[in-house]
């Protein structure tokens, strides 16, 4: 199957990227030698298989609800580009 | 006698019970190494020597007035950057968590914090954890201790530097594909990648976290198991965390493979080999014969399959984890904004290298409509093929013996131009992350440039001791 640029494209743009001229070159070039390689797993017969979402068996994990302290917000807006002081912010915008 | 940086952590600790050594003594003999060999390793992202000579000093006190003290108590660690350290920079090697400082501890730093480890700096990696070489951070290019032009592995390729290079004497690393055992064989040290849900990944940024798990660097197999025994465990802040008690692996360091029955399985063998990897592999596989193990060659035919199944798993995993990343409440945010969909848009654009954009994009492909069943819930069904296999091969065998890579360390730039040469590397690697069964990495040679060789101990899941065993008993004996 051939990968065009426009394949690369559309799923940049699904991937919320945008993309340099040189990065839709290589990554078309690049993702075409990559999925080439990752079709042989249609090579598996795998009838009758059930999937596995992760190595071990356990489903359902519950815990107790309890209350705990939170993440301190003094420290967890630092990161924040823009806050208030009391939330994150955003430069306010019109759509 | 040896420099105090070379000393690996348990003789370290007995240096300690002796009063033959003190902490703050350890530390700075660790930050003078680091400053006169790092400028040309680049193991360190981060250091952390402040707030390092505060709690040595401490510690030391401690020890002083004869209280009681934890088990890495004094020990300088180095910590894999994709690990959360509240007040201390994770950046994961990427200019999207340049500034980024975690407001909690991940699970595993705690537990150090517990033992008295003392944490001494953040290490290189490929960015977010993506890449075979830690030619991918976005910062620098870590060097391999044992000959600067190579690469150190990766992606926890500062980890195994900073140990290889006697900058740290134990250290964190994780492994989602491989990532802790192939820079571990890179740079001659031990590597242990334990059984998926033995270590809490609760505050390790994620990449694909159905495969994602910690776990120790060392520059031998006690210090190794000394370091397990301190992260592992049970945590209910990580739901797929197994419901299994602390244990003390230390307990499974015993000289004798006396009627172990190890397993060879020919397909690692096979076209594409390094012949000088080959040899040292079936070398050391007769050794464990001398010493009384039972050997036995079999085939494990779905491995071909377990790399094209890895690759289609992770990247599905990593498009959907890195979506997190939307320059609103942490993390970079681009300049260049005029709506929110510029927010998101320029900002991961411009906050996200190379390879880590590529794995996006695959991995939006492979889920993507008309694409899903082909590729990821094709790959999720070989994933229970993978593990079926494994879980045969248990029954007749302890431990499985492979290469741990197809070579030994590669020439800096010698991969990096093409993505899926660099991917190849994690042929031998990445079925054992598909089934979540233990695997180690241990030096058994050196090829005639003298770059380590390693070997690959594999058990089944929750069997860590046995590798241990088997580990311990080599290095006693080679």
């Amino acid at each position: 199957m051939a990968i065009k640029r426009e394949d690369i494209e559309h799923i940049a743009d699904l991937s919320m990227l945008n993309l340099q001229e040189d990065e839709i070159v290589e990554y078309t070039k690049s993702m075409q030698e990559i999925v080439e390689f990752a079709t042989q797993v249609n090579e598996v017969d795998t009838e009758g298989v059930d999937i596995s979402a992760f190595a071990l068996d356990r489903v359902n994990v519950f815990r107790k609800d309890e209350v705990k302290a939170s993440l301190d917000r003094e420290l967890v807006l630092k990161n924040a580009p823009t806050s208030n002081g009391e939330a994150f912010s955003l430069p306010s915008m019109a759509e | 006698m040896k420099n105090i940086y070379e000393l690996k952590a348990h003789e370290i600790r007995a240096m300690y019970e002796n009063k033959e050594i003190t902490v703050p003594e350890v530390v700075e003999a660790f930050f003078g190494h680091i400053d006169e060999v790092d400028n040309d390793i680049k193991a360190y992202i981060t250091l952390c020597k402040e707030e390092t000579m505060q709690k040595a000093n401490e510690i030391q006190a401690k020890f002083d007035n004869g209280e009681k003290l934890g088990l890495l108590a004094g020990i300088p660690i180095a910590i894999k950057d994709n690990m959360c350290t509240k007040g201390v920079k994770t950046t994961c090697a990427s200019k999207m968590l340049e500034n980024f400082v975690a407001p909690y501890d991940a699970t595993v730093i705690e537990r150090l914090k517990a033992q008295d480890a003392i944490i001494i700096g953040k290490t290189n990696m490929d960015e977010f954890a993506m890449g075979a070489s830690t030619e991918h951070s976005a910062f620098a290019i870590t060097k391999n201790p044992r000959n600067l032009n190579k690469v150190p592995g990766g992606s926890s390729g500062g980890s195994a530097a900073a140990v290889a290079g006697d900058m740290a004497p134990i250290a964190l690393g994780s492994d989602t594909g491989g990532s802790i055992r192939q820079p571990a064989s890179y740079c001659g040290i031990v590597g242990m990648k334990p059984t998926y849900g033995l270590v809490s990944r609760y505050g390790l940024v994620a990449f694909a976290s159905s495969l994602d798990q910690i776990g120790p660097m060392s520059k031998d197999v006690e210090d190794n198991a000394m370091l397990l025994s301190a992260i592992a465990g049970h945590d209910e802040m990580d739901s797929t965390s197994a419901m299994v008690e602390p244990k003390d692996y230390t307990k499974a360091l015993v000289n004798d493979v006396k009627g172990l029955k190890i397993g060879v399985p020919k397909e690692y063998f096979a076209e594409g080999l390094n012949e000088e990897v080959k040899e040292s592999i079936y070398k050391a596989i007769e050794k464990y014969k001398e010493l009384g193990a039972e050997i036995e060659e079999f085939s494990l035919p779905i491995t071909k399959y377990a790399l094209p199944t890895y690759y289609i798993i992770a990247c599905a995993e990593a498009s959907s984890n890195l979506g997190r990343f939307d320059g609103i409440r942490y993390g970079y945010r681009s300049e260049k904004c005029e709506s929110i969909k510029d927010i998101f848009r320029n900002s991961r654009s411009e906050g996200f290298g190379r390879e880590v954009k590529r794995r996006i994009i695959l991995g939006t492909y492979v889920l993507s409509s008309g694409y899903y069943d082909a590729y990821y819930k094709k790959a999720q069904k070989i994933r229970t093929m993978v593990k079926k296999g494994f879980e045969e091969a248990f029954e007749k065998y302890d431990v499985i013996i492979t290469p741990v890579a197809p070579t030994v360390a590669f020439d800096i730039g010698a991969k990096s131009e093409n993505a899926l040469e660099m991917y190849l590397i994690d042929l031998y690697t990445v079925p054992i992350s598909i089934s979540g069964v233990p695997a180690m990495s241990i030096p058994c040679g050196k090829d005639k440039e003298g770059m380590p060789i390693g070997m690959q101990l594999i058990g089944k899941h929750f069997n860590e001791e046995v590798l241990y065993r088997a580990a311990y008993t080599y290095e006693q004996n080679a």
